[in-house]
């Protein structure tokens, strides 16, 4: 099963660029990756820009409304995701656990919907 | 058991009593097979139905179990190509046909039981839905008592029940029983919720369905230490249950109120209960693998064992309860164990911290109110009588509250 985790975080908690904590951050990124493909359990992964650089669209009656900004505006935010192949929730919430950010924000885990 | 005209009573006391106590088993065998616990649930229904019909004509088969799970198969796939609009469904139809060919109607069915309560059981799912959940699968509760358990009505349980079927699927969540690196910590979270059921029947209103799910909860206590034996934390939580359950009967006074433990008549307890309890607790203690049910369970038993209780003993115990189960409160409890130690001052100014935290808690207020009034502080003791009893849930907590009260007020 494919299960998406999203990276929930408040970038004032999060280690701030530039600093020792935030290479040591990086490197666990950087590793975890390593580990899943490793494992065959990777499928995708990115990480976002800040929300300072969002920019939401809809369509209403036929017309394009661009808004500046995200979603909607929560502390902790949307900062990046992997896409997981592993067997079921257990091994993917045992991953998820393991995203550097789930030590300073909230990881959330949703299955992918299949299609076929 | 094929008679020439069965006797519908009979016929229909047998389903009963198989809907009761064979359902957990036969699900669990069922959704090992169909990987899907809302078909598999569906599917027994249905084949409870049948049985209705089919054991009405020609009598109670000779292997009833074994009769459900193959006609619950059939059903499935039925229910399947009902739905079936899909390939991959029309492949699970084929692939179960031929686990059906191979089906041999005998009682001989895998026992799944475990996996199924750890699917219950799961932490991806909200607390009290897997209590339901667990009542509803394992205890053979039907929807409308495991709403009334909860004092819920029957449509709102039976959605919380669906949506949780429909999450285990959909989130795939493992139906399994965790390895070794997740075990101690899934173990505690089944045991948890079997404790929930237990306290459930033990703290609210009184009735049968109360005592029901006392009992209910002694038996899946009991389906688990068969299931795992040797297992110290099982064997500590139905020691616990057991020897907690002994005492319902010394419980309540003629008019309903609450009796405290120190007051009980001991002749009203079941020495047979409390004996197992005690003899569980020592096999699980003798297994050298400490866990908080067991050290509950051995504070319950001290409890029972002398009166007075040796409650400097129940003091250590809360401290080693502490370290494991940091929580505001077995920290109340504790101070009051301590107060009771000979150490009053002491015990009211431990339980005074807790303030913050336990103030909509009523048992922290009578507690407190009990420490003030020893304290010889009478004023603040019937203060903290009065916030006690306007949160009491249930009326044999109050009317006690009240009684104590009263006698506060005259000594004052």
């Amino acid at each position: 099963m494919q299960y998406m985790a999203l990276i929930y975080g408040d970038p004032s908690v999060e280690p701030a660029y530039g600093t020792p904590e935030f290479e040591t951050m990086m490197q666990g990124y950087a590793a975890f990756s390593e580990m899943l493909k490793a494992a065959n359990a990777y499928v995708s992964g990115e990480g976002l820009q800040g929300v300072e650089t969002a920019t939401s669209v809809r369509v209403r009656g036929g017309k394009v409304e661009t808004m500046d900004g995200p979603f909607a505006e929560t502390k902790e935010q949307l900062g990046g995701y992997y896409i997981l192949d592993v067997p079921d929730l257990d091994t993917a919430l045992r991953y998820a656990a393991m995203i550097p950010s789930a030590t300073y924000g909230t990881v959330e885990v949703r299955p992918v919907m299949d299609y076929s | 058991m094929h008679s020439a005209a069965p006797d519908p009573q009979t016929v229909s006391r047998a389903i009963d009593a198989l809907a009761r106590t064979d359902r957990g088993r036969l699900l669990s065998a069922l959704i090992a097979r169909l990987k899907n616990f809302q078909l598999a649930e569906d599917a027994l229904q249905d084949a409870l139905a049948s049985a209705v019909v089919h054991w009405g004509r020609t009598g109670v088969p000779a292997s009833p179990q074994g009769w459900l799970l193959k006609v619950a198969l059939r059903k499935a796939i039925d229910l399947l190509r009902k739905d079936a609009r899909e390939d991959r469904k029309t492949v699970e139809i084929a692939r179960l046909s031929v686990d059906e060919a191979h089906e041999n109607a005998t009682d001989d069915i895998p026992d799944e039981r475990l996996r199924l309560i750890f699917t219950c059981c799961h932490p991806a799912l909200e607390s009290k839905t897997q209590v339901a959940l667990t009542l509803r699968t394992l205890g053979g509760l039907s929807t409308p008592e495991v709403a009334s358990a909860f004092l819920d009505n029957e449509t709102t349980m039976g959605q919380r029940l669906s949506r949780a079927r429909a999450k285990i699927l959909a989130a795939g969540i493992p139906y399994a029983v965790p390895g070794p690196e997740a075990w101690a910590e899934r173990l505690q979270s089944v045991l948890t919720v079997v404790y929930l059921i237990f306290n459930q029947g033990y703290s609210c209103a009184v009735g049968d369905r109360v005592r029901q799910l006392g009992e209910e909860a002694i038996y899946l206590g009991r389906m688990l230490d068969s299931l795992r034996p040797g297992e110290a934390e099982i064997e500590g939580l139905l020691a616990l249950m057991l020897i907690t359950e002994a005492r319902r009967a010394a419980r309540l006074d003629a008019d309903g109120t609450s009796i405290p433990i120190a007051s009980q008549d001991r002749k009203l307890w079941n020495d047979g209960r409390i004996a197992d309890g005690l003899s569980l607790l020592d096999r699980a203690m003798a297994r050298r693998a400490a866990g908080p049910f067991q050290i509950k369970a051995a504070i319950a038993a001290l409890h029972v064992q002398s009166e007075p209780p040796d409650w400097r003993q129940i003091v250590l115990l809360y401290d080693s309860l502490l370290r494991m189960e940091p929580t505001p409160v077995v920290q109340l409890n504790r101070a009051v164990a301590l107060a009771e130690a000979g150490a009053p001052e002491a015990g009211l100014r431990a339980l005074e911290t807790l303030v913050p935290v336990l103030d909509a808690y009523q048992p922290f207020h009578a507690a407190h109110a009990e420490l003030l009034s020893r304290c010889g502080r009478a004023g603040a003791a019937l203060a903290a009588y009065d916030r006690a009893i306007d949160l009491a849930s249930n009326p044999s907590d109050a009317v006690f509250l009240r009684h104590r009260r009263a006698q506060a007020a005259e000594n004052a």
